[in-house]
């Protein structure tokens, strides 16, 4: 009763195969059917979370945001999407037709595909493969290839140095991301997102709160947002890769990116805050989309909430960030939730019992304060070095008696 | 023809003409894209041998970071080559030789082979083989030693690579 | 439905594409793509017969992740030569690096 989306499902499926088509047949329109459903409903949202921007950054800067269209401004993202759609659509003259074109469409596309894997509800499901969570690295990845494609055949210096900055900050921040991964599959005992969920009768962000933290700052810079939005922010180069993009395309891109958040807070709420898990979610499923989304939306505000409260990060310190501080303090966190977990649990499929929850939780505050001491001694040691006597270059006097003797 | 087959040949068909222009693209970067496309379909050959895992592994290390390398390395040495000339050594007929001669060898020599037509054995579990493979993987008696081995292999190609292309500042 | 031969004569296919990009190109980074290729062909090889012949062992899978390690080692140490080379010598074409010929 709780389940419309697999009822309708069912119905179709017998209205169908009444209708004469044989069930492989079937189960292939059924699926297309159902990958249609979900690119457009997840592509909906995307124009639900323009309208959310532009309020919640407008909230943030003690303003109204737009207003005037709807009541509180909700036909703003109609109005936004007549207006691209109605621009010029401009092609650079030596730029690589095929490959300018295909690039939004790349990134738009990864951002969907990511969709695929998400479980809403104990029976609502795109794909439950058993790989999921380097299912999400890899489409993650792809993505980084869109952004190249971009750079390059825009024929734009500034474009092509652009996308290079952004595809290095992308790469060097999935390294910490994917270490951290293992943290939730190291807890549940699989990589497939329905079983981490199934698995988290106490939320792994009580768990694992460093991985938390981790998985979120490493995303965000996946993004591209601020504060590590050295790459596309209006003040930098030009706006990076995406200047030579006009009309549709640049929103094909804006939009990929705001989707991208979201996305990205529902794979972390899955990941971290129980997915749909809630009251009553198992009786009634579409309650754990509710759920799910709820999470979502919470984390995506909370990404916002980073995005308008802090400067940017210049690109060395960025890189420096993720190569010198997170890959280290991510192999450390893995190892030490690895062999707890072992120790604890042994090998099997022993569910989580509440001392196991205390002493992960123990072990990260151990971490975490052990992490803060040695930046506090970095700290003072750096402070020691620029605040201390310097040496001052001199100049070598010449001995100008022995040369007045020499003479 | 069943489904699976029309994927396959699909799939086939996709992935050899992709192969093709990899290596008859006059312009480099189209042809690391087309590499790209060729890396894809060898994913989906993976998904159609019920190895899920190696698919997904193949987007992330072929596609996700090696074409990413390959065509950073493009763009930084385009000013030797700029795509104009002839991309093909002078004896590039030879090559086609070799090649069909090496096809030919290889197809002839495995259907003289008495499983060659070895039709699909059902799998006995259907579940977890990331979890088994993970288990060999560590099991002392399994492939603990090339594992570790390829580790080492990893680290000293990381550290190789960096010390090579770092550039010194005189 | 899909017979091993099927598999089997892909592979060999994309191998001797990948050997003709190997030989037949001038550009030190295309024959990398080439030697990619030929790495391909003997994954799919190996997982085909992992498939075929010895599902139950994991033997085949084991052998198709020391290829992948190797595959991105090489490329990196690869790339990072070639990048080396040019900036001493300004080209990377195959056979304009010629200074230990005799």
């Amino acid at each position: 009763m709780g389940d419309p989306v697999n009822a309708i499902a069912a119905w179709l499926r017998n209205l169908l195969i009444g209708l004469g088509l044989s069930p492989g047949l079937t189960t292939v329109l059924l699926t297309a059917l159902g990958v249609l459903v979900m690119a457009t409903f997840v592509t909906v949202i995307d124009i639900l979370l323009v309208w959310v921007e532009r309020k919640v950054v407008a909230r943030f800067q003690d303003r109204l945001g737009p207003n005037r269209l709807g009541p509180f401004g909700l036909i703003q993202p109609i109005a936004d999407v007549i207006k691209l759609l109605i621009k010029e659509d401009i092609t650079p003259r030596g730029a690589d037709w095929f490959v300018f074109n295909l690039a939004p469409i790349m990134a738009l596309a990864t951002v969907l595909l990511m969709w695929a894997v998400i479980p809403f509800a104990p029976t609502i499901l795109g794909a439950d493969i058993n790989v999921a969570v380097l299912y999400i690295v890899a489409v993650g990845a792809l993505g980084t290839l869109g952004i190249i494609m971009a750079g390059w055949s825009s024929n734009n210096k500034y474009a092509l140095l652009g996308a290079f900055r952004t595809v290095a900050q992308m790469v060097s921040y999935e390294v910490p991301m994917v270490i951290v991964l293992l943290v939730p599959v190291i807890l549940a005992r699989s990589m497939g997102l329905q079983a981490i969920v199934d698995s988290q009768s106490t939320w792994f962000f009580f768990l694992a709160p460093i991985a938390a933290l981790i998985f979120l700052i490493t995303s965000i810079a996946e993004l591209g947002r601020a504060p590590f939005d050295i790459n596309e922010a209006e003040s930098e180069i030009v706006a990076g890769f995406h200047i030579e993009y006009t009309g549709m395309k640049f929103g094909l891109f804006y939009a990929g990116e705001l989707l991208h958040a979201l996305t990205v807070s529902a794979v972390f709420s899955t990941l971290f805050l129980g997915g749909w898990r809630g009251p009553f979610a198992d009786q009634v499923p579409i309650l754990g989309v509710v759920y799910l989304f709820g999470k979502a939306f919470f984390i995506y505000w909370v990404i916002m909430w980073i995005k308008y409260s802090f400067p940017r990060l210049r690109i060395d310190h960025m890189l420096g960030f993720s190569w010198k501080f997170l890959t280290p303090l991510s192999l450390v966190l893995v190892i030490a939730t690895a062999v707890l977990d072992k120790i604890l649990r042994g090998t099997g499929n022993a569910p989580i019992a509440f001392p196991y929850v205390l002493l992960q939780l123990g072990m990260n505050l151990v971490i975490a304060a052990a992490t803060v001491i040695i930046l506090r001694e970095y700290a003072r040691i750096e402070r020691k070095r620029v605040a201390g006597v310097r040496p001052v270059a001199t100049a070598i006097e010449p001995d100008f008696k022995e040369l007045v003797a020499q003479e | 023809m069943s489904v699976i087959q029309l994927i396959f040949l699909i799939t086939a068909v996709i992935t050899l003409g992709a192969a093709i222009m990899v290596v008859a693209a006059r312009n480099l970067v189209h042809a690391a894209l087309w590499l790209i496309l060729t890396l894809f379909g060898v994913a989906v050959m993976f998904g159609l041998l019920s190895a899920p895992f190696f698919a997904v592994v193949q987007v992330v290390i072929y596609i996700g970071a090696i074409s990413i390398l390959m065509i950073f390395a493009i763009m930084l040495t385009r000013r030797g080559l700029l795509d104009s000339g002839s991309q093909f050594n002078k004896g590039w007929w030879v090559a086609g030789l070799l090649s069909l001669l090496s096809f030919t060898a290889l197809v002839w020599m495995l259907s003289t082979w008495e499983g060659f037509h070895t039709p699909l054995p059902e799998l006995s579990r259907d579940t977890d083989f990331v979890a088994a493979l993970g288990a060999q993987l560590v099991n002392p008696g399994g492939y603990v030693l090339p594992f570790e081995v390829a580790s080492i292999l990893l680290l000293a190609a990381l550290i190789g690579a960096v010390v090579v292309a770092w550039e010194k500042k005189a | 439905m899909i017979p091993l031969s099927y598999f089997l004569v892909f592979a060999a296919a994309l191998f001797s594409i990948g050997l003709y990009g190997v030989l037949a190109r001038k550009n030190a980074v295309a024959i990398l793509m080439g030697v990619e290729l030929i790495l391909n062909a003997v994954l799919v090889n190996v997982l085909a017969f992992w498939r075929y012949r010895t599902p139950d062992k994991l033997d085949g899978q084991a052998f198709a992740v020391m290829v992948f390690a190797v595959a991105a080692a090489e490329v990196a140490v690869g790339l990072a030569l070639f990048i080396s080379i040019y900036r001493r010598r300004n080209t990377i074409a195959a056979d304009e690096i010629d200074l230990l010929k005799w």
